[in-house]
């Protein structure tokens, strides 16, 4: 069992739900993204994504976009990155996922890629433009090295994509709530509940079921939750939070609005 | 050695369907369409009617009796895509995706543009097939492209300038795709370039290949035989591979040039292939110009329109397989031609032909007096007077 299934256990057992949260390597600089993430530690994240910046963020809106930006800027790579993951783990044991793009991955060799972030603590991959298709090789070194590859479906997937992409998927298949990129801040529609059950019901317990891309309040956590989903994935809100509140305060900060999202998936 | 319809989108290792998993069923949609309208009969007659009577093709292969004069070497001709309604060889492309998005019920249209050229045919073909169109184009070449933004205006296209990246045709691409993204079930991308997931980097070259057959049958009629070698231009490359894809069985030389910028040692240049690595980007893999950790690298060329750190995946399996050489022209030596070729023959080229022509005229050379070359004239230059006016001026004040 990987951190990211055992924590998925731990939480079922709980009979909770998971709060997936973000943090971009770099962003604002080095030192506050540990502040962030002792923050979304602190406020109660059961799993973090760690965002890579890469120059050409095509799935993200402009928050993360800007973001990934100002991360490069600021010297963000393959090798800080790793230290950064070796730092969070000296503090916790909290499952950590990288998110990034196929470039990154590709350019360096998947397999020299994968077991650099393994040995350093990451224990899964998110690849908003890895297509299973074409994912053998990134699968075969993914495999290699016990790494956790979430894959992600969307609302017009078909039910019998949504059973490949399971399938080859470990450790939860990330569910993008609504057409467009990370960050929208639309309502939800019916839609997205409708995708959220559909894909709840083919996944059933095989896997576990995430909801990202447009989750910006509790409110919106409780809908996703209500539609059946085992996580909610945050991100842009965070990001935005980050550009409003001066650097002392960020780490009690993004505690208060990580215990808020945090609450939507305790029921009592 | 022709590669036809790939299946699985593969040119070799190249190509393929990198995308977010919102655009599959889109990507799907549009190969089953594809797939079934290219050898539809109905569709190619009504192509056909909007390339001859619309378009203005076939166009001329010109030879340029004076230019081959001057240099003193193989004969050149000149395939004129640049008479082609819109000024460029963009148009074979945007009447064909139209007339298929028109066929799958798509209303909206988007598309990227670089120099314009494209934005310009895509506006070009929705309004005469009764569409709507709103083109993405980097914020810089909005500026230095201001006459072809203004174009697409009157055409009726919404014109998004992208403000985010390099600001040049790959954050336009970029845009292109999150608009597509998010509007995937309404909204066609008409991309432009023989880039991007399959099945686009086929179907643009399908429709650009008449350049190539009507090469073809004209060198047989003037020659009575095919080019003994044919340049053509590299950004995405999309006339390129319009040019070789059908002549890659014949005993044809060919030639594609990228933007050396100010030298390909530099970091000013827009040389994929020659001086690229294989990457990911655009849904595709591909050469690309990046960094150690696969930062797609910012790229430059005097031509907008070859102004992209990325090259189509045939071509990038056509250079490891060594059928097609590619080289590099700088600004410089593009800037000449264009002078050169307004001069002797007339024709103010696209600085983005440009780079073709130049190759071209040092190619001549070093071949025999009864060889030919064909260069393919991929757009008028317009829509450069501006940007040469001013590197002139500026290059006059650097040697003073």
């Amino acid at each position: 069992m990987s951190r990211i299934q055992d924590k998925f256990s731990e939480i079922k057992a709980k009979k909770q739900k998971a709060f997936i949260a973000y943090a971009m390597a770099g962003y604002p600089s080095d030192r506050e993204t540990m502040s962030i993430v002792r923050g979304l530690i602190k406020g109660g994240a059961d799993i973090l994504e760690l965002g890579l910046p890469f120059s050409d963020p095509l799935a993200d809106g402009p928050v993360i976009q800007n973001a990934s930006f100002q991360a490069l800027r600021n010297g963000m790579n393959l090798d800080r990155f790793v230290n950064l993951v070796k730092k969070i783990r000296k503090e916790s044991d909290i499952p950590l996922i990288l998110m990034t793009y196929a470039n990154l991955l590709y350019s360096h060799g998947y397999d020299e890629f994968i077991s650099t972030i393994k040995s350093a603590g990451i224990d899964g991959i998110i690849l908003p433009d890895m297509a299973i298709e074409e994912a053998q090789q990134y699968l075969n070194a993914v495999r290699k090295n016990n790494m956790d590859a979430i894959f992600l479906i969307s609302p017009n997937t078909t039910t019998e994509r949504i059973k490949k992409v399971s399938s080859v998927s470990s450790g939860f298949v990330y569910l993008v709530s609504v057409y467009g990129t990370t960050g929208g801040q639309q309502q939800f529609q019916k839609y997205t509940f409708d995708a959220i059950k559909t894909a709840k019901r083919i996944l059933g317990d095989k896997i576990p079921l995430g909801v990202g891309f447009g989750v910006n309040s509790a409110e919106q956590a409780r809908f996703v939750l209500q539609a059946g989903a085992d996580a909610i994935i945050v991100a842009s809100s965070f990001l935005r939070l980050i550009d409003k509140i001066p650097q002392a305060k960020i780490q009690s900060k993004i505690a208060l609005f990580a215990k808020s999202l945090k609450k939507t998936t305790i029921t009592e | 050695m022709k590669l036809g319809y790939p299946k699985d989108g593969k040119f070799g290792e190249f190509g393929g369907r990198f995308i977010p998993e919102t655009l599959v069923p889109a990507v799907e949609e549009l190969e089953h369409a594809y797939l079934k309208f290219k050898n539809d009969e109905n569709f190619r007659l009504e192509l056909d009617y909007y390339l001859r009577q619309y378009a203005g093709r076939p166009t001329p292969l010109y030879f340029a009796k004076n230019l081959t004069e001057f240099v003193g070497g193989a004969k050149i001709y000149l395939k004129r895509e640049d008479l082609l309604h819109g000024g460029a060889h963009k148009i074979n492309n945007t009447l064909g995706q139209a007339l298929l998005a028109r066929r799958m019920n798509k209303k909206r249209i988007i598309a990227e543009t670089g120099a314009g050229q494209h934005g310009v045919a895509t506006a070009m073909a929705c309004a005469v097939l009764g569409l709507q169109s709103e083109v993405y184009m980097g914020y810089k070449d909005t500026q230095r492209q201001k006459l072809n933004v203004f174009r697409m205006k009157l055409l009726g296209s919404a014109v998004h300038p992208v403000k985010e990246g390099t600001q040049t045709l790959k954050d336009a691409i970029n845009e292109a795709i999150r608009d597509w993204i998010t509007n995937v079930n309404t909204t066609y991308y008409l991309l432009g370039s023989a880039v991007g997931p399959h099945p686009y980097p086929v179907m643009v070259r399908d429709f650009q290949s008449v350049i190539g057959n009507e090469i073809l049958s004209q060198m047989k009629e003037l020659e009575k035989r095919s080019p003994d070698s044919v340049v053509a231009c590299v950004g995405g490359g999309s006339n390129a591979i319009g040019t070789f894809y059908p002549l890659i069985d014949e005993d044809t030389n060919m030639f594609g040039i990228e933007a050396g910028g100010i030298g390909i040692k530099t970091n000013h240049h827009s040389a994929t292939l020659s001086s690229g690595t294989k990457g990911i980007l655009h849904g595709m893999l591909t050469y690309l110009l990046q960094d150690k950790d696969g930062q797609i690298k910012d790229t430059h060329s005097i031509a907008a329109g070859l102004d992209y750190p990325g090259v189509g995946p045939e071509h990038s399996y056509l250079k490891d397989l060594n059928r097609v050489t590619y080289s590099t022209i700088s600004d410089d030596d593009a800037v000449r031609a264009f002078l050169m070729l307004s001069k002797h023959e007339g024709i103010i080229p696209a600085l983005e032909s440009s780079h073709a022509i130049a190759y071209a005229i040092k190619l001549a050379k070093k071949m025999s007096r009864s060889e030919t070359i064909v260069v393919t004239l991929s757009g008028r230059g317009d829509k450069d007077v501006e940007v040469v006016e001013r590197y002139l001026s500026e290059n006059v004040k650097n040697s003073r």
